[in-house]
Order: C-alpha cells, then structure tokens, then sequence
C-alpha cells in the first residue's frame, strides 16, 4: 500500500549530494512530499529528512539505491510512531476588522508566535506535528492567506539511540 | 614536491599503474597533454571519437580486469562519453573518464565548450567528482580508481577545471581513503552459507545461475569448484561467458530470449536456482511472473540493491563472489561427506542430457546456397586458438557470436549486455588489444554497428593495435528486421542500409586494413586463413550473409520462457497489435 514514508539520511556535506538524493527520486518517478537539510552536530555531515509517498517494496529499492551513493553515510526509515517529527510553518494572512482578534484567539489556541503585524495582515510562526499545522491552515484559509511557506518535516526516532547506532542495528539483523 | 595540478594528476594515474589512456584533446584538457610528453610511462592512445575512446577504456577493462582510463576536453568531447559511460554502468565496467572543464571563474557562464558534465553523467556513473581545488587532485584519483575497482565496478568522472590543472601544488599521495559512506559487504555471511547449502542437498533440480559478476570477482575456479563437487549444471548468461567451459558437460550454455533450449528450459525446470553474480534482467527471465515457477531462489550478489529487486529471494548472500563461491563450496563439500556423496539427481541431469542432444542451436548451411552468420562464426571459432578473444556489438551477430562461439576462459569475450550499445565492438576490440597485446582479438560485428564506430580503424593503423573485425554483413539492422518480419507483419521501415554502401573492401583500405570479401561459404575458410596470417595491421571481413536468417531460439519479449520458440516454423503471425512486443 502506497503511504507516507518519513527517511533520515546522514550525508557528506558537499556540492551535488542533494541532486544525487533527489536525482534518485526522481529517476523513479517518485514524487518528494517534503525534504529538508541542515547540519548535525559533527562538522561535514548534514542530515536530510525525506518524506515520501510510494509503497513499500520500491521504498526498499530506493533506500538501498540510495545507500549505494558513495557521499550517503547512513540511512533509517522511521517507523509510523517511533519517531519525533515536527516541521515549521509562517503563514501571512489577512486580518482586518473581527478578523484579527479571531485569528490572535486561533494562534493563543494553537500556542504560535504572531511575528510581523501590519495594518492589513498578521504573521504566524507556528511549529508541531505536521497534522497540527494542516489544522491551523484549515482555519486560517478562512481569512484568506496571503503567502505560506513550510520547512517541511524533520525527525528523530525516540528513544536513547541515535542513527548511527539504530542503522547498525538494521544492518546486523 | 611542487608541480602543477596537470602534472599531479598524471603522477597518481602513474601511480595507479595505469600503462595507457585513450583520448583526444582539447582547450581546456590541454593542460594535460603538456607533461604527458614527459610520462613515457602511460602511453596516450589518441582517438578519433570520444565515445571509441570510452568503449576502448571498456574492452581494455574487460579483459584485464584493470581500470581502463579515456580522457576528453570539456563540453562536446565530455558528452560524448556519455554512451561509453552508461555502458559501463550497466555492465559494471571499471573504468576512469577524466574530462578537462572550462576554468573554474566560468563555469555556470556558458562559456565556450561548457557543459555541466557532472550533472549530465550523475544517473550513468558509479561516482563523479568536480574537483575545484588542485590539492585534492591526487587524493581524488586514488578514490575514483578505489571506487571504480572495488565493490560492485563501474565508471567514474573526474571533471578538472583547467586553472585547476594550471596551478601549482604539492604532490603528497594520500595514505588512507577516506570515504565514510563506501564500504561495500565483501565477506559472505556463514550462516547464510549454511542456509543455503541445506537447499542445494535438498535439492532435485538445482541450477548455478552465473552472472558476470564471477568474472568480475576473478571467482570461475571456485564456481568450477562449486559446480563439479555437487554435480551442479550451470548457465552461463551474456554476461558471464567463459565464467565455465562450455565443453564440461555439466554446462548448459546461455538462457535468456535468445538462449538454447536446455538453458532456458532447465531454469523454468528447477526447483533451485543459486544466482551468482547474475541479477535477473528481463533478458534472462522473460515474463517474470512466469519465471522458473518451481524454484526456491538462493542471491548471490555484491551488491544489496540487486537482491530481491525483481525476485523474492529465499536465501540472500551479500558479498563478492570469489568469497562466498569459495565458501560455498567447502561447505558443499564438507555436507556431502557426511552424507556420503552427491545427492541423487540421475533423472535430473539425464534429462538435461536429453534436451542438449534433442534442441542444440541448429541452422543450416548449404554448400552453394546463401552464407549463413553462423557458419562464418563457427568457422572463426575453428580457426581461432583458445587465447583468442571474441568481441561483439549488439545485434544478431552478438547472438550468434554467444550462441556458435565455444567459450572456455574467463576475460575472452568482450560485449554490450546491459545497455546494448551498437558501436560497441570496433573500440572495445582495440583497448581489448591494448591490454593483451600478446593475444589474438576478433571482433564479430553487424554492418550497421561497425558503421557507427568504424573511426577507430584509423586509431588502429595509427596507434599499430591490430586487431579482426568480421561484419556479418546482411545489409540490414538485422534484430529490427526480424522483430518487423515476426510482429509487425513484416513491414520493414527503416532497416535497410545497403550491404553494398559502404564497399567495406574499400574502406578497410582506406583505414590502412586489409579488407577481405566473402561472397560464398566455400570462401569463408581461405579467407578467414588470410586474415589470421596478418599481424601487422587491421583486417576487416566483409562476410556478405544470408539477409533473411533469423536468431532462433526466440523467447518473444514479455512471453514467457516457456513459450521459447525453436525456429521460423513455431512463429505464430500475430495481427493484434495489443499482442506484440513492445522491446
């Protein structure tokens, strides 16, 4: 069954590795919901987090192809559930007139940050599980949205161990 | 020690052992043909394509195993590779490109013979590198030789800016690699070598399904280990020719669409296949849900990402062939000790026998009637001694050369499998002679490949690398035709190129090669005589075939294997169009 699948990739930090990772997907046909990159706590090794929608067995291929990319470090597939995922929304809307005190009571509701106001519109900053931002967004398409951006989602399996530790794991069993 | 980037880079391809490079220059590679005047140790083979310069690094790896090296300028010279390129990922050829890029200020600028030649080749190469700072020159060679060589082989670009090659730096040889996210499974796991051991004993029907990776991990002596200890027939695919002697009784030849009947039969047959080094290609397995139905799958195979990826596999080895054939055969052999012997498997291996005697390849020579392709090659083969290497392009001819050729080596027979590159044979045939210079190479080609690469010969005059080429000529892209003649009711469009354009006589002199015709069979032997007495220059034979022959067995594509065809008269015309093949 098709579903989204949430993949952390630890890779070498240099020109061309996200197009190789990309590159993958997309050779594929496999369309990329989400990814996002930044640096981990170790100098030249970024983290990539890839939320993708395609079933099972090509989700294998495609981890295993990607684990064949020389600049890829280590790969794990977060389980539904094991993991920690949050992702970062701004959203612009309109607020004028009853509009802005009902969109202040949505982001005290939702506990998000109002980051710039202007005499028209406000700006939220809001951050959680993706399900709680495609909330807030529901709500706020309401007023009219001017402009929304997302960082898309990162992840951290739970529990004490990292991903190095984790893929060993994997890779043993 | 200072020196320039140029001068480093040729220092470490130096000490990598590389003994020649094809190539050609231009702009912004020029910086590397400067200090080659002075490294008499690499001998610079200069092309006359870029594409046979990367079919040359090709035919040079095949045979020696080493990494064949082929260098271009930027822009054109560097996108011409790119054939050679994805052969050679498809095929898992180590070889090194190493192209010249526009200097680094410009580069994104469009500037002249620019072309992003990293970006282009991501999808068909193993690695690339854009190497921007003449420091890391060295120790990027030492890791795109390492890459290119170990673990699954394929190509690596090395992209070098030319005021990267300009510059100066110090030459220092890196002590250790340092690739954090390459380290490929070599050592079989033993317990899995139990597992599947216990199949093989248990097994009634078994068959060693070998790939080119046997060749490529250097493994046919632990597969003949493997094979004459348990008894185990074995095919032997495209790819993996000469991996076994096609004279022990034991193999069964090729399988796929164009294989024999007992190959293709046996597997649709077993109730084991152990694949080595193969990977289950469409070529092989036809239909795939209707491919070797009965058989419990043991995977042998360096690389992960080919387990399970067409077959669900019972028992999955990671590792390298030489390792886990080896291992498998001790284990083999300690088994059948203790239980007293080869398990029985008469009926099993009479009948393979049986089908070898009842279906071998068969076609049929008349002494004044049309030469047939196979008669020109099993004649080539009578008069070759067993050092020769074959070499073919795609095509007919390619399965006629697999199909009449008696393999018995490893590392003799040089082709396009994966990719089906026409074009392949003249090139590959020359760096096949570069690198074993002390053997005989024929390359068995069609008229419409040869004519996509027949450049070369001047290389060949030029550079003294002589080699055979045999053009099974009919005139026609032979393959496409008999498709058009099986399942599109033979409406030919677009096949028919002239047996007689060009006079390949001619050409063959104009190149600096003997060029001998061949109108009639009683011809074939004389001529054939000539061409092996000539040693100083190229020699090209016109072969002038029967244009209607066809390559038979035939499993159409997407049929299933048991719906192999055994000759013309099992052709069913087929008017729906919804039921042809597709490729």
């Amino acid at each position: 069954m098709s579903t989204l699948h949430t993949i952390s990739v630890l890779v070498e930090d240099r020109p061309g590795v996200l197009t190789r990772v990309a590159g993958l997907f997309a050779a594929r046909g496999y369309n990329i919901d989400s990814l996002a990159v930044g640096p981990t706590d170790t100098e030249g090794i970024s983290r990539m987090t890839i939320v993708v929608n395609v079933d099972e067995s090509p989700l294998e291929q495609v981890t295993k192809q990607l684990n064949k990319l020389i600049n890829v470090i280590k790969i794990i597939e977060h389980d539904p559930g094991s993991a920690v995922e949050r992702e970062l929304m701004l959203a612009k809307v309109h607020a004028q007139g009853d509009a802005r005190a009902r969109i202040m009571e949505i982001a005290e509701v939702f506990r998000v940050n109002v980051v710039d106001v202007t005499a028209s519109t406000l700006t939220l900053e809001a951050s959680g599980k993706p399900e709680k931002l495609e909330a807030l967004r529901e709500l706020l398409d309401e007023f009219g949205i001017v402009e929304l951006s997302r960082t898309g989602r990162i992840a951290l399996s739970r529990g004490e161990r990292g991903i190095r530790e984790r893929s060993a794991l994997r890779a043993a069993n | 020690m200072k020196m320039s980037g140029a001068d480093a880079l040729l220092k470490a391809l130096e000490q990598e052992g590389v003994e020649a490079i094809f190539g050609i220059p231009g702009g912004a590679s020029m910086p590397i043909y400067d200090p080659l005047v002075d490294r008499s140790s690499i001998r610079h083979i200069l092309c006359r394509h870029e594409q046979g310069a990367g079919h040359a690094a090709e035919g040079y790896a095949w045979v020696t195993g080493k990494v064949g090296v082929c260098m271009a300028t930027s822009g054109p010279g560097a996108t011409n590779l790119v054939t050679p390129l994805a052969d050679a990922k498809m095929d898992s050829v180590p070889i090194v490109a190493i192209t010249g890029q526009v200097p680094t200020p410009v580069v994104g600028n469009d500037a002249f013979q620019e072309a992003d030649i990293t970006g282009i080749t991501m999808p068909v190469t193993k690695h690339n590198f854009l190497v921007k700072d003449p420091a890391e020159i060295v120790e990027t060679v030492r890791e795109a030789f390492h890459i290119a060589s170990t673990g699954r082989p394929g190509p690596v670009l090395i992209d070098l800016p030319k005021d990267v090659l300009l510059a100066e730096t110090t030459y220092k040889w890196p002590e250790r690699i340092n690739l954090p996210g390459y380290k490929p499974t070599t050592k079989g796991n033993s317990r899995q070598v139990v597992e599947a051991v216990k199949l093989i004993m248990r097994a009634k029907k078994p068959v060693l399904y070998v790939g080119g990776g046997v060749i490529k991990a250097d493994a046919h002596k632990e597969l003949f280990k493997l094979a004459t200890t348990g008894q185990l027939p074995v095919v032997t695919t495209l790819m993996a020719r000469g991996a076994f002697p096609d004279s022990n009784e034991l193999c069964l030849g090729m399988p796929g669409m164009h294989g024999n009947y007992t190959a293709v039969t046996s597997m649709q047959q077993a109730d084991l296949l152990v694949a080595l080094g193969s990977r289950f290609d469409d070529r092989v397995t036809g239909k795939l849900a209707g491919f070797a139905p009965h058989a419990k799958i043991v995977h042998v195979d360096i690389d992960p990402a080919e387990i399970g990826k067409n077959r669900v596999v019972d028992v999955p080895i990671v590792g390298d062939c030489k390792d886990v054939i080896g291992k498998l055969a001790a284990e083999l052999a300690k088994r059948q000790e203790e239980a007293g012997g080869v398990p029985e498997r008469g009926p099993w291996l009479r009948q393979l026998a049986e089908w070898k005697r009842t279906y071998p390849y068969r076609y049929e020579q008349e002494s004044g009637g049309a030469l047939k392709p196979q008669y020109c090659v099993e004649r080539l083969n009578h008069f070759a001694d067993d050092d020769t290497i074959l070499v073919s392009g795609v095509g007919q001819h390619q399965m006629y050369a697999s199909q009449y050729w008696q393999f018995e080596r490893p590392r003799h027979w040089v082709n396009s499998g994966g990719l089906g590159t026409m074009g392949f044979a003249v090139p590959a045939a020359m760096g096949a002679k570069v690198g074993r210079p002390d053997q005989r190479v024929v390359a068995i080609d069609g008229d419409g490949c040869f004519q996509m690469t027949a450049q070369e010969l001047a290389t060949s005059a030029t550079e003294k690398i002589p080699f055979i080429t045999a053009i099974l000529n009919n005139g026609y892209l032979g393959m496409v035709r008999q498709w058009q003649e099986l399942f599109f009711d033979e409406r030919y469009s677009g096949v028919w190129l002239d047996p007689n354009v060009p006079d390949y006589v001619k050409l063959a002199d104009a190149y600096g090669a003997e060029g001998i015709r061949v109108d009639s069979p009683d011809e074939v032997d004389n001529a054939i005589e000539k061409a092996f007495s000539i040693t100083d220059r190229s020699v090209v034979i016109d072969f002038r075939v029967d244009p209607t022959e066809m390559v038979f067995p035939m499993v159409p594509s997407g049929a299933s294997n048991d719906d192999i065809i055994l000759g013309p008269e099992g052709i069913r015309s087929t008017t729906d169009p919804a039921e042809a093949p597709i490729a």
